[in-house]
Formats: C-alpha cells, sequence, structure tokens
C-alpha cells in the first residue's frame, strides 16, 4: 500500500463532509509522526537503502504503522475460542504450519500495527534534513562565468499559445470592456484574451561537475566499494543542493584508467594492482576536453583502501598536485572494511602532504557503513570553511 | 421505487414498531455519504477528538472497503431524539431494513437497564457532548500545541476502558480523613485499641488523613485526572472527557450481542408484516437481511468466529418463540451479555447453532474442543470481561508521587504483555509526571515489576 494511493481525493464530492476527512486528517498525523521517527533514525535507515543505482530521486522507506498502546495480556501459548459449523470434538480444522510461527515473530508479529506500508522520502529533503542535522553550510560556488540564456516571463500579448492563456488577466479585461457596454454584451471576445510572453534572458550559469574516481584493484572488496558507493551518492547530493547543473564523471582505475557509465562503475571489479596516478591523469584528461576549470566548479573524490603501488608515488603526486590546482576540492576516501590504518597509508600521505600545503584537499577513513555520515560531514565542513578562506 | 421513497413509508414503519409494542424515543434520520460512514465507525462518533490512532484506524478500515470485506448499512446513536446515519449507497429496500433495525436498536437504548444507567449519567446528547469535546481539544491544540495536547490524549486513550462503570461519572475525590473511630465503652475494647499507636491517635480524636487511594482503583482515567501530583486543568478535562465518551461506549459494547439480534430480530419481523411495501422491495430487504446475519461466509462450512448479529438473532426468535413477546422484553430490559448468553444460551440452543469451542495453539493448530456448556459460554464472554482490557488498578502512591499499579494477573489468568505495557507507563508518565510502576507476573508466573526511565520534561 502506497501513501499516495491513499491520499487520493474521492473523485465525486457531493457533500459538505467530502471536503475534509476528519480519518484523512487524522492519517496525515499518523504520517508525520512516522517521517519523525524516521528522521530520528535516517543515517541508519539511509545507509541500507539501496538508493544509489537508477538515479531515484525518492526515497521508499518501508515502515509500520504506529500501534497506540493499550495494556495488553502476555501473548498466551494457546488460545480458546468460539466457532460455529457442523464438526464434532477432535476434528483439527488448522494443521500446526510449517515453521513454528508466532513463536519467533517479535511482538504484534500478526496484530493490527502489523501493516507494513511505503512511505517516500524525496531525496532533496532528506538532504535537507541531513545538512540541517548535521549544520552544514552550504558552499560557496568558485566560479560563474559563463552566460547561460534561459526562458522567463515577460509581458503580455494579445496573441499566443493557448496554454498561456492568463485567465485572470483575460477575465479582467472582460470585465472592463463589459463595464462600459450593455448589459447583452458578450462574456468574452477574442479581444478580452491576454497571452503571457516569454523572452529569452543571459542568466549567470553556475556549472559544476563532480568526478569520482574509484580504485577496483583487486584489494578491494565488495564490502569496500558498497561503501565508496554510498559515500558518492550522498556526497553528490551535497552539491547537488548547491548546483543546478551539477555533472558527474565516473572514473575507475587499478593499473588503467577508465571512464564509466554511472551503472557500469559500480558494477565494474577489477584486478591486480593499483596505480592511482593513472586515476588522476583520466581526470585531468576529460577535465581538459570537456570541463574547462574557466567554466566549471570541478570537485573530485577518491575512494581507494589506500594501498598505492610505491614506485608510483612522484607520478601520482605530481598528477594530484596538478589536480587541486583546477578543483575547488579533492576528498580522499580511505576504504578498508578490515584493517583500520587510519590513513596511514600511501595515498592517504599523498593527500595529507597536500593538504598540508593549503591545497583544498582532505581525507576520511571509513570502515563500517554508519562512518558514511561522519565522512559526509567531514567533507562538506572542510569544502566550506576552504571557501571562506579563500575568498 | 425511488431512491427516498423509503422516507415516505418511514411513518408506516414506526406506526408498525409501535403497534408491535416497541418503545423508543424519536429518530433523526439523515443519509450520508459512504465516506462519512466509514469515519463514523472509525471514531465511533460523529464528530470526535483528533488523535493519530484514529487515522490508523481509518486506514484499516479503507482497506476492508476496497477489498470488499466490510459494507456498513447504519449506525445509530442512542438519545433523545436518537441519531441514525444511513449508507446513501443504499438501496430504497436496504433503508427500509435499515429503518426497522434502527427502530430495534432506539428500543432497545430507551429500555436496556445498562444503557439506561449510562444515558442517566452521561445524559441523552453524547453526540452534541463528543462535537464540544472535539472543540475543546481543537482549542487547546491552539493554545498549548499539538505535542501536548497529544501527549496528553496518548495517556487518555490508552487508558479508555479503563473505568468503573460502578461509579458515577460526576465522582468526588476520596474523603481526606479517614472516618472517625468510635470506640465503645466497653473497657477491654479502650485498652486494648490504645496498645496500638495510630488507632490509638484515632482514639484521641486526632483527625487521619485517608491514604489515596483508599482501595484499589480501577477507574484510572478518572483517579489520574483527579491525583497526578501536576497535572493542569486543561488535562484533566481531556481525561475527563475520555472517560465521559468510554461511559458512552461501555453499554454498547457489553451488550454487542443481545442489542444487534434485538434489532436483527425487530427488522426482519416488522418486514414480514409491512403489507404496503412493495413485493421486489419485501424479497430484496430479505436477502440482504440473510446475508447480514448469516453465520458463515458463502462458501464456508465452518467459522472460527462467531457473528454476534446471528448469534442474539437466533437467541431472540427461540426466546420469543417459546416464552412469547412480554418474557423477551423483560430479558431486554434487565440483561447484558453476560447473563444474557449464560441464561439463554441453552443445550439444545448451542446444538442447534452448531456452536463450538476450539483451541487453537501457537503453532497454527486448531482442533475443536469437547461439548462444555460452561466452557462455551466463558469463551465467547472472555473478550468481554472487564470492558475487553486486563485488570489494572491504581494501588499506592509513595510520597515521592510514584504510582504503582497492580495487575490483577488473578483474574486475567496470566502476565501483562510487557512491551506494550511499558509503552503505556511511557505515556502515562507523561501525564503523572513521576514515575509509575506495573507489578505483575512474568511468563513463569513469578511475581515481578516494570517501568521505564522518565523521559526528559521539555517544558
Amino acid at each position: 500500500m502506497d501513501e499516495s494511493e491513499i491520499k487520493q481525493p474521492n473523485p465525486r464530492i457531493n457533500g459538505w463532509w467530502e471536503l475534509f476527512s476528519r480519518g484523512a486528517r487524522d492519517w496525515l498525523r499518523h504520517n508525520d509522526k512516522v517521517r519523525e521517527a524516521v528522521r530520528e533514525r535516517l543515517p541508519d535507515i539511509i545507509a541500507g537503502a539501496d538508493v544509489v543505482s537508477g538515479g531515484a530521486r525518492t526515497l521508499k522507506v518501508p515502515v509500520r504503522m504506529l500501534e497506540h498502546y493499550h495494556f495488553r495480556l502476555r501473548r498466551p501459548d494457546h488460545r480458546e475460542g468460539v466457532g460455529q459449523g457442523n464438526v464434532k470434538a477432535g476434528d483439527v480444522l488448522a494443521k500446526p504450519s510449517q515453521q513454528g510461527e508466532g513463536s519467533d515473530k517479535g511482538p504484534g508479529g500478526k496484530d493490527e500495527g502489523g501493516i507494513e506500508f511505503v512511505l517516500e522520502f524525496k531525496v532533496d529533503d532528506i538532504v535537507d534534513w541531513l545538512w540541517e542535522e548535521m549544520q552544514l553550510p552550504d558552499l560557496k560556488a568558485r566560479v560563474g562565468k559563463s552566460e547561460e540564456a534561459d526562458w522567463a516571463r515577460e509581458g503580455w500579448d494579445r496573441r499566443g499559445a493557448r496554454s498561456r492563456l492568463d485567465r485572470r488577466r483575460s477575465m479582467r479585461e472582460s470585465i472592463k470592456r463589459r463595464s462600459m457596454q450593455d448589459e447583452d454584451a458578450p462574456a468574452f471576445t477574442d479581444d478580452d484574451l491576454r497571452f503571457r510572453q516569454l523572452s529569452k534572458r543571459e542568466q549567470p550559469a553556475i556549472q559544476a561537475v563532480v568526478f569520482l574516481l574509484m580504485d577496483v584493484s583487486g584489494s578491494m572488496s565488495e564490502r569496500d566499494r558498497q561503501l565508496a558507493k554510498s559515500f558518492f551518492f550522498w556526497a553528490v547530493q551535497g552539491l547537488r543542493r548547491q548546483y543546478r547543473h551539477l555533472d558527474t564523471v565516473f572514473v575507475a582505475h587499478t593499473t588503467e584508467a577508465w571512464e564509466f557509465n554511472e551503472e557500469e562503475f559500480f558494477q565494474v571489479s577489477g584486478s591486480g594492482g593499483t596505480v592511482a596516478s593513472t586515476g588522476f591523469v583520466k581526470v585531468r584528461e576529460i577535465i581538459e576536453e570537456r570541463f574547462s576549470p574557466v567554466r566549471y566548479n570541478v570537485y573530485l573524490f577518491y575512494a581507494s583502501d589506500g594501498d598505492n603501488y610505491s614506485a608510483d608515488r612522484p607520478q601520482a603526486e605530481g598528477a594530484l598536485r596538478g589536480l587541486a590546482d583546477v578543483c575547488n576540492y579533492c576528498g580522499y576516501l580511505e576504504v578498508s572494511s578490515t584493517a583500520q590504518r587510519q590513513l596511514a597509508t600511501e595515498t592517504g600521505g599523498l593527500f595529507k602532504s597536500l593538504g598540508d600545503e593549503g591545497k583544498p584537499a582532505g581525507s576520511f577513513a571509513v570502515s563500517r557503513i554508519e562512518d558514511i555520515w561522519a565522512a559526509v560531514r567531514h567533507f562538506f565542513q572542510q569544502q566550506a570553511s576552504e571557501k571562506s578562506e579563500n575568498t | 421505487m425511488s431512491r427516498s421513497e423509503w422516507r415516505e413509508l418511514l411513518p408506516r414503519i414506526e406506526q408498525l414498531a409501535i403497534k408491535a409494542g416497541l418503545v423508543f424515543n424519536p429518530v433523526d434520520f439523515e443519509e450520508v455519504p459512504d465516506t462519512f460512514m466509514m469515519e463514523i465507525s472509525v471514531y465511533g462518533l460523529p464528530v470526535r477528538m483528533p488523535h493519530w490512532s484514529f487515522g490508523v484506524r481509518y486506514i484499516y478500515q479503507l482497506v476492508q472497503r476496497r477489498m470488499g470485506n466490510s459494507r456498513l448499512f447504519e449506525v445509530v446513536f442512542p438519545g433523545n431524539p436518537g441519531h441514525a446515519y444511513l449508507a446513501n449507497s443504499n438501496s430504497t429496500a436496504e433503508n427500509m431494513l435499515v429503518a426497522a433495525h434502527v427502530l430495534g436498536h432506539a428500543d432497545f437504548s430507551r429500555n436496556n437497564l445498562l444503557f439506561r444507567r449510562s444515558q442517566q449519567q452521561v445524559g441523552e446528547n453524547i453526540v452534541e457532548h463528543a462535537a464540544s469535546h472535539a472543540r475543546q481539544i481543537g482549542m487547546a491544540i491552539d493554545e498549548y500545541g499539538l505535542q501536548r495536547v497529544e501527549a496528553t490524549l496518548d495517556a487518555a486513550l490508552a487508558l479508555e476502558q479503563h473505568i468503573d462503570m460502578n461509579q458515577s461519572v460526576q465522582r468526588d475525590r476520596y474523603p481526606e480523613y479517614l472516618p472517625k473511630v468510635e470506640v465503645s465503652d466497653d473497657k477491654f475494647r479502650k485498652r486494648y485499641v490504645s496498645l496500638e499507636p495510630a488507632s490509638r491517635d484515632a482514639a484521641a480524636g486526632v483527625k487521619q488523613r485517608a491514604p489515596v487511594p483508599p482501595h484499589r482503583e480501577r477507574d484510572l482515567l478518572w483517579f489520574i485526572a483527579q491525583y497526578a501530583p501536576e497535572l493542569e486543568g486543561w488535562e484533566r478535562d481531556i481525561f475527563l472527557a475520555v472517560r465521559e465518551e468510554s461511559f458512552y461506549f461501555f453499554p454498547v459494547f457489553g451488550t454487542q450481542i443481545m442489542n444487534e439480534g434485538w434489532a436483527s430480530y425487530w427488522h426482519a419481523r416488522l418486514l414480514r408484516e409491512a403489507d404496503f411495501l412493495p413485493q421486489q422491495s419485501y424479497v430484496d430487504a430479505i436477502k440482504c437481511h440473510s446475508d447480514v446475519v448469516r453465520p458463515l461466509a458463502s462458501g464456508e462450512q465452518v467459522a472460527l468466529t462467531i457473528n454476534p448479529y446471528h448469534l442474539g438473532f437466533s437467541l431472540w426468535e427461540e426466546i420469543v418463540e417459546e416464552h412469547g413477546l412480554e418474557a423477551a422484553r423483560a430479558i431486554m430490559r434487565e440483561d447484558d451479555d453476560f447473563s444474557f448468553v449464560r441464561n439463554q444460551l441453552t443445550h439444545e440452543r448451542a446444538e442447534k447453532l452448531q456452536l463450538f469451542r476450539y483451541r487453537a495453539e501457537s503453532n497454527g493448530q486448531v482442533k475443536v474442543e469437547e461439548q462444555d456448556l460452561s466452557a462455551l459460554h466463558e469463551a465467547l464472554l472472555h473478550p468481554k470481561y472487564n470492558f475487553g482490557a486486563p485488570t489494572v488498578a491504581a494501588k499506592h502512591v509513595r510520597v515521592d508521587g510514584t504510582l504503582e499499579l497492580a495487575h490483577d494477573h488473578k483474574t486475567d489468568g496470566r502476565g501483562l504483555d510487557i512491551e506494550r505495557g511499558k509503552k503505556v507507563i511511557e505515556y502515562m508518565q507523561r501525564v503523572w509526571r513521576r514515575p509509575v510502576i506495573m507489578h505483575t507476573i512474568d511468563e513463569h508466573g513469578a511475581e515481578m515489576e516494570f517501568t521505564v526511565p522518565m523521559a526528559p520534561t521539555n517544558a
């Protein structure tokens, strides 16, 4: 059962009591309470939810109806009832079910309160809540140089497409005309009609691109990739809050680097070693080809377990430094679901030295899904402070 | 027959009912949409206080109705005048049947003792009372905020079954002092009494405060309204409003089998005697009747629940046939479901109705049990004890204001559901504003108590 299905108003309204419904009012209040409850546990709920794939703009959370509790007796081990029908003592009317139902279910397994329904949350709302809860500042865009043409409403005309008919204004014209004419004047004439006009306006564009770079070498486990995926999703949502146009570019690397579309990106698994510089170089190439830093705010998030090939250090260092110069921010997420090395890794060292030089870079280590929130908070707080320092 | 023709026929049905000996207050009939019918059945009253739990019930109803499981023909509220709401989707024939059914209810609620007592208590205008409660609570929400009013309603509505019907709606606080002990002149008695310090004071004429509560108090709504340490006036009003509505609901609950049976008996009988009805309407109405009072859903051989309409209807038919209408009316006036079932559901009648007891194990097995009439009675009546709720009473208020509740597990046969119990305690602590503790037994029968930490107050 879907909430949206229930809220649909009755199509035939034929009495004052159908105009408002106490039942629906109290149901909406119930749903608000569910939302409050969900909101309190939000990080847990959405950390587990598979939201990243498909680019869904809403998140469906299965919830249980709230139960208004009363004193009740303990669940009995058996129940006596009265039935009606042609049976005799000893007849078995229902056989024991296969699995020991009842015993393994929690309280209220089948009782009222047992209906599950799905509440749909807008991802935007969730991000708003999270930002509010984590008290994250909004990011400031670095560039907004290019101009972009957009349609804007501007004035009225007597001619136009029917869809742009301005009823209120047309009505006003009609009233004006009729007040000057006889009583039998027609209600509307073509001259009364007014249409909204549109014109093209140049507006400053704030564009951004985020590069999601992931190490898919043999040492990155399925769970590691899952962590990276969750983080990427929420990081992108956070940026979307700020930028109307946000492009996402997915790059994966092992000892080589490739660009993927979103769907493939999270399926990819490679084998063999890790040469991070290939990834950085690939990102740089794509920036130069398609996303000039003059026109775009560029963000990079890199997820890896940190085991970079040590001989790659000079190349990686160089490539990364080059990237840091064109990026608004470079974030490094160290994922290791097994060991907790806390950034004391090859790649961790790279980003640390970058940050020490005052470049807009930061790192965070996660090992469990619950850490994702701390990571998001860390990066966005740091970015915001970078901005305020730089401007 | 036009759709509103039932209204023209209504006076004739009423005449017929009066001639048959029914005695009832006038009833206002109103046709309302199905959606409104559904809300009445959810709230129990046409206009009632807002609370999210009604929203949950509303959705259950909506789902059930979508699945075509239930249809509501009428809802009737006793009073003077009574109010009857008929679904405007009813056909004319259905409305004739429903009108006759409503008159049966009106007769019942005017004459049955339980109803009469309740109406003496809450007056004959419960529909209007409930609407004014709803308005007061709406005003409280405006003044004190939804959160606070909702917290109060959470507690009050959770305890709505916990009233004492043997007390009156307008009930005074306990006497503050113990009655003075009259010491007899007997020398020995005087000496004996003076040996115990507490009674020595009493004997000396010192007034003694009575303990609160002086006895186990089942009327929790009243007790909290009167004795909660820091309850505000508007919160007390909410508790007393819920309590008053519970006094109204009690007879409906306590006589369901009798009352529905009585109304069904009369709709069947009045329709039979209504020679002014067009033939086709009569046939349609009778078909509707048999749908309502059938014991088994179509295609079923055995039902594991009892249709109270059918049970009551069958019993009344037999009673009238065997003992005459006057005897039936006497039973209608004096009984409730407990005495009605115990006295009237005889061995022969139970057999004729093919009633049986069954035992449902938690693993899903359902087995028919031996015939045993009094066990059958108790199995039918068990859900009706104490307004359908566990027997819980306020036992003691400690010096620090902690309220101790006691669950009478001997009466109920087993302990409380602790998870749910804790949630109710949580609701209660928000209005009692001191700890609340419950005594019950665990699954092994050992005495135990439970409570929950006090929620931080956010004033």
